[in-house]
C-alpha cells in the first residue's frame, strides 16, 4: 500500500478503483445480506480451509471409539472404528521402539518414500505407561476438549448477547447494574475463577465444569453488544420501528439483534478459541478436568516429564490442541472479513481486467 | 474522583464475588472428616473455631474486608496463611518475582510485536505479511506449557549439550543462513531480481558470519571486546538516525557517530568501573555519563530544531550502554559456566536463580539470574506478542488510510517522515490501551508459566492457596491481582486521553 508508484501507474490506479465499486456493486446485486457475508465468507481461502479441517477433526474424535450410553454393567455401546477404546488395557508392546523406551507409535504417514507406505499399525500414537491405547486416549480427550469449548461457547454467547442487548436497549439503572456486574467479573483474571471452580467441580465432569465456566465467560461479549446495542437504537429504522408499533421484544429480536449479529458471531468464535485453551490451561494446572476422564491438558500435564523418552506421550494431545485452536481462530478471522462491509477482497488481475474493460466500455458509450 | 471512587467499588465488588465464590466451593474440613486421626472432632473444632466456620460466607467477608480496610489507618491485615504466616509477608516476597518475569517478557513482546505488525502492515497483502498473519494465528492457538515443555527440550537441554561444542555444523549454518535470507528478502519485496539479490546476499553475509562463530567457538567464549562494539555502534548510530529523522540531517548523523566514538572510547573506562566493589554505582555513573554527553555533543553539533536530534542521540548512547553491559555480562560467562554449581548447564529450565554454594562475583549472580529469565521470558513473549502483531498491523492500516496521511503525502514528504511521525505516533495511541491493560493479563499468564518452570512468584502462591484451601491467600493474591487490572486499566485511560486531545476523561456523558 505504501509503496512509491510512478505517476502513470498511480492514474491506472485511480481508474481501476473507480472501477473497484461497480465490481463490488455489481457482485452483490439482488443478494440478501446473509447471502453477501456468506459469499465473502466462503472466499476466504484459509477460512474455508479451517472449517473443512475442524469438521474432519470432529468426524474423526467422535466417530473413532466406541459411545456406551447407559448403565455402567450393561451399556449399550454404538461401536466406533476404531478397535480400542480409552479405558482398554492391552499388553505393552515392546519392539521396535527407540532407545528401549516402550509403547511407541506405530503410525506411518509419509507415504510409500521409505518403501512401506501409509499403515496405522496397532497403536498409531503409541501407549501410555499401563498400556492404554494413546489414540483411544487423544480422542477422549479430544473430545472432552471440544465438548467444553462448545458448552462454553453456547452460554457464554446466550448470556452475553442477552445482557448485553437489555443493558444496551433499556440503558437507566438496569444498564448501570448490569454492567457493574460485568466489572466485577471481569477485573477477576478469568484462570482465577476457573482455578476455583474447576478444582472443586472438576471431578462432576467435564460437562458441568464448561458449565460453571460458561457463567463466567459472557462478560466480554456483552460489553461488546452492549456498545452495539447503544449505537443501533438510536438508528432511524429503529425509531420507524417503534412508531409503528413493534414491542421491545420485537424491537429487540427482530430489528437490533440481526444488525448486531457479526459482531456476536466473531467474538463468540474468538471465545472459543479461548475457552479450549482455558480448558487445557486448568487441567494442567490439576483444577480441571481429572482422572479417570481424560482431557488434552491432563495428558500433557501427565507426562511432561517424559518428553526426553517418549516424545509422543507430548506431540499429539498438543497438536490436536493447537490444530483446534488454530481453526477456530482462522473462522473467525474469515467471518470477521465477511461481515465487515469496510473489508474488500483484494482485487485479483482478472477483476482489475474487467474493471478496465468496464471503464472503457463507459467511455466509449459517452 | 469520581473514577477512584468506581475502582474502590469494583474492586469491592469483585473481592465479595470471589471470596463468596471461593468460600462456598471449598470445604476445608472435608479433609478432616475423612482423616481417622484420633483427636478428629477437636481438630474439626478448632480449625472450624480459626476460620470463623460457624459465620455464612458473606459475614465472614466482612470480617476479612475489616482487615484489609486497615491499609488507610497504615495497619493492613491480609489474614494469616495455613501456615499462621502473615499473608502480606508471603505476597510481597513473591511480587518482585513475578514482576520481574513479566516486566521482561512485556518489553520485549511490546518491542518486537510492534515492529513485526508495523513491517506486515507496509507490506500489506505480500507473502510476509500472509506469513506474519499465519504465524501470530499460530502463536494464538498455542498452549504456554506445552510451549514451556518444548523450550526447556531444544533451548535448554539440546542448547546445553551444543555448548560444550559449540560448533555448527554446515548442514545448520546452511538452514540458518537460508532462513534468515528467506525473511530479509520476504521483508524487502520487489521485483523478482532485487529479492533473489538479497536472499543472496544475506545468505552469504550470514554463512560467513556463522562460520566464523563457529571456528571460534563463540558460543562457548562469548565477547564483544572495543572493536565489535565499534562496529556495532556505528551501526546502531546510522540505524537510529535513518528511523527518527532520517540520514539526510547532517547534524544528527554526526553526532550520533560521535555517540559511537564516544561509547567506544568509554568501554575502556568502563571497565574499571565496573569491575569495582560497587558495580550497581559504576553503572549508574556510566549511564548518567552517557546521558549527559549524548545531550551535550547534541548541542554542539545542532543549531536548530534540537529535540529531534538529542532524542536521536539518546537512543543511541543507551543503546551502546547496553552493548557495554552485555559484553560485561559475557566476561562473566566463562566463571559462570565453569563454577561448580552450574557445571557447564547454563541454559537453567527452573527455578530463578541458581542456589549458590560458594562466593561468586556480582557479576556472576547477575548472569545467572538472566539464564534463568530467559526461558520464561520467551514463554510468556511468544504467547503474548501475536497480539501486539495482530493489533498494531490492524491499527496502522487504519491510521494509513486517514486524510490526514494523504495530506502529508501531498506536501510532498517522504516515506519515512510520512510513517514514523505521521503514522507510526497515532498508531501508538490505541495501543498503549492494549499495551497496559496486556501487562495485567500476563500477569495471570504468569500463573501457569511459574508452575512450569518452578519460580517462586504470585503464581505458586496463588496454587497453594486453592490446594490447601487457603481463603485469605487466595483473597490476597486475587485482590493484589484485580488491584493491578483496574489500575491498568485506569492509567490507559489516562494516558489515552493524554496522547489524544480529542478524548475526555469524565467529562460529563
Amino acid at each position: 500500500m505504501a509503496k512509491k508508484k510512478s505517476s502513470a501507474s498511480e492514474v491506472e490506479q485511480a481508474q481501476v478503483d473507480a472501477g473497484e465499486n461497480a465490481i463490488f456493486n455489481k457482485e452483490t446485486e439482488g443478494l440478501s445480506q446473509s447471502q453477501i457475508v456468506f459469499r465473502r465468507f466462503v472466499r476466504h481461502r484459509a477460512a474455508m480451509i479451517a472449517v473443512i479441517v475442524l469438521f474432519s477433526i470432529i468426524t474423526l474424535v467422535y466417530t473413532a471409539l466406541d459411545w456406551r450410553i447407559g448403565s455402567k454393567e450393561d451399556p449399550y455401546i454404538i461401536p466406533g472404528w476404531w478397535k480400542y477404546n480409552f479405558e482398554d488395557m492391552p499388553p505393552l508392546l515392546f519392539e521396535d521402539c527407540p532407545g528401549g523406551s516402550v509403547g511407541c507409535p506405530t503410525i506411518d504417514a509419509i507415504p510409500f518414500l521409505d518403501g512401506d507406505g501409509v499403515k496405522m499399525g496397532e497403536h498409531p500414537f503409541g501407549q501410555d505407561d499401563i498400556g492404554r491405547d494413546y489414540f483411544a486416549l487423544v480422542m477422549r480427550g479430544a473430545q472432552r476438549s471440544l465438548l467444553v469449548m462448545f458448552i462454553i461457547g453456547l452460554i457464554a454467547a446466550t448470556l452475553g448477547t442477552v445482557i448485553g442487548a437489555v443493558a444496551g436497549y433499556f440503558r437507566g439503572w438496569v444498564d448501570a447494574i448490569l454492567m457493574r456486574l460485568v466489572d466485577f467479573i471481569i477485573t477477576i483474571p478469568v484462570i482465577i475463577i476457573g482455578s476455583v471452580i474447576g478444582y472443586h467441580y472438576g471431578n462432576k465432569g467435564a460437562a458441568f465444569l464448561a458449565v460453571l465456566l460458561g457463567f463466567f465467560a459472557w462478560t466480554g461479549l456483552s460489553r461488546l453488544v452492549r456498545g452495539e446495542f447503544l449505537t443501533l437504537r438510536e438508528r432511524e429504522f429503529v425509531d420507524a420501528a417503534r412508531v409503528a408499533g413493534a414491542s421491545n421484544r420485537r424491537v429487540i429480536f427482530k430489528h437490533i439483534l440481526p444488525n448486531a449479529i457479526g459482531v456476536i458471531i466473531v467474538s463468540v468464535t474468538l471465545l472459543m478459541s479461548g475457552a479450549i485453551l482455558l480448558e487445557t490451561a486448568l487441567s494442567f494446572l490439576g483444577f480441571g478436568v481429572t482422572a479417570p476422564d481424560v482431557s488434552l491438558g491432563l495428558l500433557i500435564s501427565t507426562y511432561q516429564d517424559a518428553f526426553t523418552t517418549r516424545p509422543w506421550l507430548f506431540w499429539y494431545p498438543g497438536l490436536f490442541i493447537i490444530a483446534i485452536a488454530l481453526c477456530i481462530n482462522f473462522i473467525g478471522d474469515g467471518l470477521r472479513d465477511a461481515f465487515d462491509p469496510r473489508q474488500r477482497r483484494r482485487l485479483t488481475r482478472k477483476d482489475k481486467e474487467n474493471a478496465r474493460m468496464m471503464k472503457n466500455r463507459s467511455e466509449v458509450a459517452s | 474522583m469520581r473514577r477512584i471512587g468506581a475502582l474502590f467499588i469494583i474492586l469491592f465488588g469483585s473481592s465479595f464475588l470471589l471470596f463468596n465464590l471461593a468460600a462456598l466451593s471449598t470445604d476445608p474440613i472435608a479433609e478432616l472428616r475423612l482423616s481417622d486421626a484420633p483427636n478428629k472432632e477437636q481438630l474439626i473444632v478448632s480449625l472450624t473455631r480459626e476460620l470463623r466456620l460457624d459465620l455464612p460466607a458473606p459475614v465472614r467477608y466482612f470480617i476479612w474486608l475489616r482487615g484489609v480496610l486497615g491499609v488507610f489507618v497504615g495497619n493492613p491485615n491480609f489474614g494469616l496463611t495455613r501456615e499462621q504466616e502473615p499473608v502480606i509477608n508471603a505476597i510481597s516476597g513473591a511480587i518482585p518475582v513475578t514482576i520481574r518475569l513479566v516486566f521482561v517478557a512485556t518489553i520485549v513482546a511490546i518491542v518486537l510485536g510492534i515492529s513485526l505488525g508495523i513491517t506486515s502492515a507496509l507490506r500489506q497483502y505480500t507473502r510476509f505479511d500472509y506469513g506474519m498473519t499465519f504465524f501470530a494465528f499460530l502463536l494464538y492457538s498455542l498452549p504456554i506449557f506445552w510451549v514451556a515443555v518444548l523450550l526447556k527440550q531444544y533451548l535448554a537441554i539440546d542448547f546445553n549439550d551444543f555448548l560444550v561444542n559449540a560448533t555448527i555444523s554446515p548442514p545448520w549454518i546452511i538452514f540458518f543462513s537460508a532462513a534468515t535470507g528467506f525473511f530479509w528478502a520476504a521483508i524487502f519485496s520487489g521485483t523478482r531480481k532485487r529479492v533473489v539479490q538479497i536472499f543472496i546476499g544475506v545468505f552469504i553475509a550470514n554463512s560467513l558470519l556463522l562460520t566464523a562463530i563457529s571456528a571460534t567457538k563463540w558460543f562457548a567464549y562469548p565477547r564483544l571486546g572495543p572493536i565489535a562494539i565499534a562496529i556495532l555502534g556505528v551501526g546502531i548510530a546510522l540505524g537510529v538516525t535513518y528511523l527518527s529523522v532520517g540520514l539526510q540531517a547532517t547534524a544528527a548523523v554526526k553526532t550520533s557517530l560521535m555517540m559511537a566514538g564516544f561509547g567506544t572510547i568509554s568501554y575502556f573506562p568502563a571497565q574499571a568501573v565496573l569491575n569495582s566493589d560497587r558495580p550497581r554505582l559504576g553503572l549508574l555513573v556510566l549511564f548518567v555519563v552517557l546521558v549527559a554527553v549524548s545531550v551535550a555533543g547534541s548541542y554542539v553539533f545542532s543549531r536548530i530544531d534540537r529535540g529531534p536530534i538529542i532524542r536521536t542521540s539518546l537512543i543511541t548512547s543507551t543503546l551502546i550502554g547496553l552493548l557495554i553491559l552485555v559484553d560485561r555480562l559475557m566476561q562473566a560467562w566463562r566463571p559462570f559456566v565453569e563454577s561448580d554449581d552450574v557445571n557447564y548447564r547454563p541454559v537453567a529450565t527452573i527455578g530463578q536463580s541458581t542456589i549458590w554454594l560458594s562466593e561468586v562475583p556480582f557479576w556472576v549472580r547477575v548472569l545467572d539470574q538472566v539464564m534463568h529469565l530467559i526461558l520464561p521470558t520467551i514463554a510468556l513473549t511468544l504467547i503474548s506478542f501475536a497480539g501486539y502483531i495482530r493489533f498494531s498491523r490492524g491499527t496502522l492500516l487504519d491510521v494509513l488510510n486517514q486524510d490526514y496521511i494523504r495530506t502529508a503525502r501531498a506536501k510532498g514528504l517522504n516515506e519515512r517522515t510520512v510513517i514514523m511521525r505521521h503514522a507510526f505516533r497515532n498508531t501508538m495511541i490505541p495501543l498503549t490501551t492494549i499495551m497496559v491493560a496486556d501487562f495485567a493479563g500476563i500477569v495471570g499468564g504468569a500463573i501457569i508459566t511459574e508452575r512450569v518452570f518452578a519460580w517462586q512468584g504470585m503464581g505458586t502462591l496463588f496454587n497453594k492457596a486453592i490446594v490447601s484451601f487457603d481463603l485469605n491467600l487466595l483473597m490476597g493474591v486475587s485482590i493484589f491481582l484485580s488491584t493491578l487490572a483496574i489500575l491498568a486499566n485506569l492509567v490507559a485511560d489516562l494516558l489515552y486521553s493524554a496522547l489524544d486531545p480529542r478524548i475526555r476523561v469524565g467529562a460529563g456523558k
